[in-house]
């Protein structure tokens, strides 16, 4: 965790300084959703946020987004204020509904982004079918959304989402609403995904096992206020595999993480699979 | 590359097991085409005796076609004339001010409630003043009921369907940097057509309704509204059918007509209301 200071400014994806925010209510004090934020993440990392319900990990991640703005605090993107990198397409979105277009496409839905950012379209066809390969949907361009399973729906949003080859994919709870078996394979095909395209990823999650799974850096967050209580390095080799699920050390980190959520001391890393079986 | 069946889903096994499309088609209306035979059949029967008088059978009113065709051809263009020009005038009315109300809420805070309560309104009872203000021989006046009656309905869906988009895709768009201009286009145009077509497809009906309520109370007599009220006076309760047969045939017809756009501007729908069922 001495990353953060080794990172000289051009070196960081993203940089959170001293992030706060809240909520004004209509009665009472204003509600705390997330205090004292600071978090540098370098690029190519895979780094997920990990916590209770109303821990604030989604309004972080739109905060980096800049969907939403701090209370106070500054989020650097790229070396640029976040506003500035939205507007320059630097993020990929997506989110735990696919939020697909009844109206398009598969093949529509992940040529949008190209189409306003006004890319020509002998070149918006190409890119999108690559990535319609790429998550394995080639044989679907032009299916509609409604015709596929919400496994396949996930996949054609994660399309879209890196079809313009964003420098950040920002990921909230996109498995959330799937089962278990689906999860795991869409799981499995992010990482394979992040490994040929090196993008950075910001991954919301509530499943532990899918957070170490997927993850360079668990980061831990705990709930009122909404704040960072530990870091977690997912040291677990690469390429990661299904076969990765079944190590120790796998268990291990899965272990860690729930007892930081836990807000226990984790002196227990090495403790092998008490509870095992997860995932 | 997958061909997509027309309205099923692109099933491997859809096609083998369906029947072809004409067959399919016939087989769902039969029911209801055996159901309105029925009724003209027993119509008939039942009205073949004294009481045909003031429920002629559907012979009769057959027969008051042959006799009175001309008459009855020029008023039912009058009409259609008239609640075309009102369905054209209150849809276009009504998409303007959604479009005002969608796009600023405080228009929206002001706009909505004076809408609902004008909805209130009698509107039968406007008819008058509007043949006063149009001149009751202006084919406006008529017009003016008809789009009184399409606005309401096609303001409150269009409104509707520009506001009620996913707040996850304003996020998605957002996150693109998009412009207000590409948000409308892309996505709160396309996400109101269904509502639109919706609301025009009672509008039609409510055009005809229009139109011949505001016939009602004056104007030229060769319209639809006319012939019946002076076919009733005069005891021809046959011709005031076959008038409302007429007026009953161009809702229709105008409602097909809508239901055909609606297939052709928003193909995808009509798959996506299967999905769900």
């Amino acid at each position: 965790m001495t990353a953060t200071q080794s990172d000289s400014s051009p070196a960081v994806a993203v940089r959170l300084t001293g992030v706060e925010k809240t909520f004004p209510m209509r009665a009472g004090d204003p509600t705390i959703a997330l205090t004292g934020i600071d978090l540098a993440i370098r690029p190519a990392e895979f780094v997920s946020l990990i916590g209770p319900s109303g821990c604030g990990k989604s309004t972080l991640l739109r905060i980096v987004g800049d969907l939403i703005s701090p209370s106070s605090g500054t989020v650097e993107v790229n070396g640029k204020p976040a506003h500035q990198a939205r507007l320059d397409r630097d993020y990929g979105m997506v989110f735990q509904a696919p939020v697909l277009f009844d109206w398009r496409t598969v093949e529509g839905n992940v040529r949008l982004p190209l189409e306003i950012m006004h890319i020509d379209r002998r070149e918006r066809d190409r890119r999108a079918g690559e990535m319609l390969d790429l998550v394995e949907l080639g044989g679907f361009l032009s299916h509609y959304p409604h015709q596929l399973s919400g496994g396949m729906q996930q996949r054609v949003a994660i399309a879209r989402a890196l079809v313009f080859q964003p420098a950040i994919l920002l990921m909230d709870e996109p498995f959330g609403a799937l089962d278990e078996m689906t999860r795991e394979r869409l799981n499995a095909e992010v990482l394979r995904i992040w490994g040929q395209t090196g993008t950075t990823v910001l991954f919301v999650t509530h499943s532990i096992p899918e957070a170490v799974f997927l993850s360079t850096r668990v980061v831990v967050m705990s709930a009122r206020p909404g704040r960072i209580t530990k870091i977690v390095d997912i040291d677990l080799p690469q390429p990661r595999t299904e076969q990765t699920r079944e190590t120790d050390r796998y268990f291990e980190f899965v272990t860690e993480v729930r007892e930081s959520l836990r807000g226990r001391a984790t002196a227990s890393a090495s403790r092998t699979r008490a509870e095992g079986g997860i995932g | 590359m997958s061909v997509r069946t027309e309205g099923l889903p692109a099933g491997p096994t859809s096609r083998g097991r369906a029947l072809p499309g004409a067959a399919t088609q016939l087989l769902r209306y039969l029911p209801a085409m055996t159901v309105l035979l029925g009724t003209l059949v027993v119509w008939e029967v039942a009205t073949s005796g004294p009481g045909r008088h003031v429920l002629p059978p559907p012979s009769a009113i057959l027969g008051a076609f042959a006799e009175n065709g001309t008459v009855l051809r020029r008023s039912g263009l009058a009409t259609f004339y008239e609640a075309l020009g009102g369905l054209v005038i209150g849809t276009l009315a009504g998409i303007l001010v959604a479009l005002v109300s969608s796009h600023w809420s405080s228009a929206r805070r002001v706009l909505l409630p004076v809408a609902i309560a004008s909805s209130a309104i009698p509107i039968v009872a406007v008819a008058p003043i509007l043949n006063n203000w149009f001149g009751v021989l202006n084919p406006l006046s008529k017009m003016g009921m008809a789009a009184l009656l399409v606005f309401f309905p096609i303001m409150i869906n269009v409104t509707r369907g520009l506001v009620e988009v996913p707040p996850a895709a304003l996020e998605l768009m957002r996150s693109y940097a998009s412009s207000d201009r590409e948000v409308l286009f892309k996505v709160r145009v396309p996400n109101m057509l269904p509502f639109f077509f919706t609301a025009l497809k009672v509008s039609t009906t409510l055009a005809f309704i229009g139109a011949i309520v505001g016939e009602f109370f004056g104007g030229t007599s060769e319209v639809l509204g006319r012939v019946v009220l002076q076919s009733l006076s005069s005891g021809r309760f046959d011709i005031a059918w076959a008038g409302i047969a007429i007026g009953s045939a161009g809702a229709i017809l105008s409602y097909l007509v809508v239901a055909l756009a609606e297939r052709l501007v928003i193909p995808w729908y009509r798959s996506v209301l299967a999905a769900q069922e």
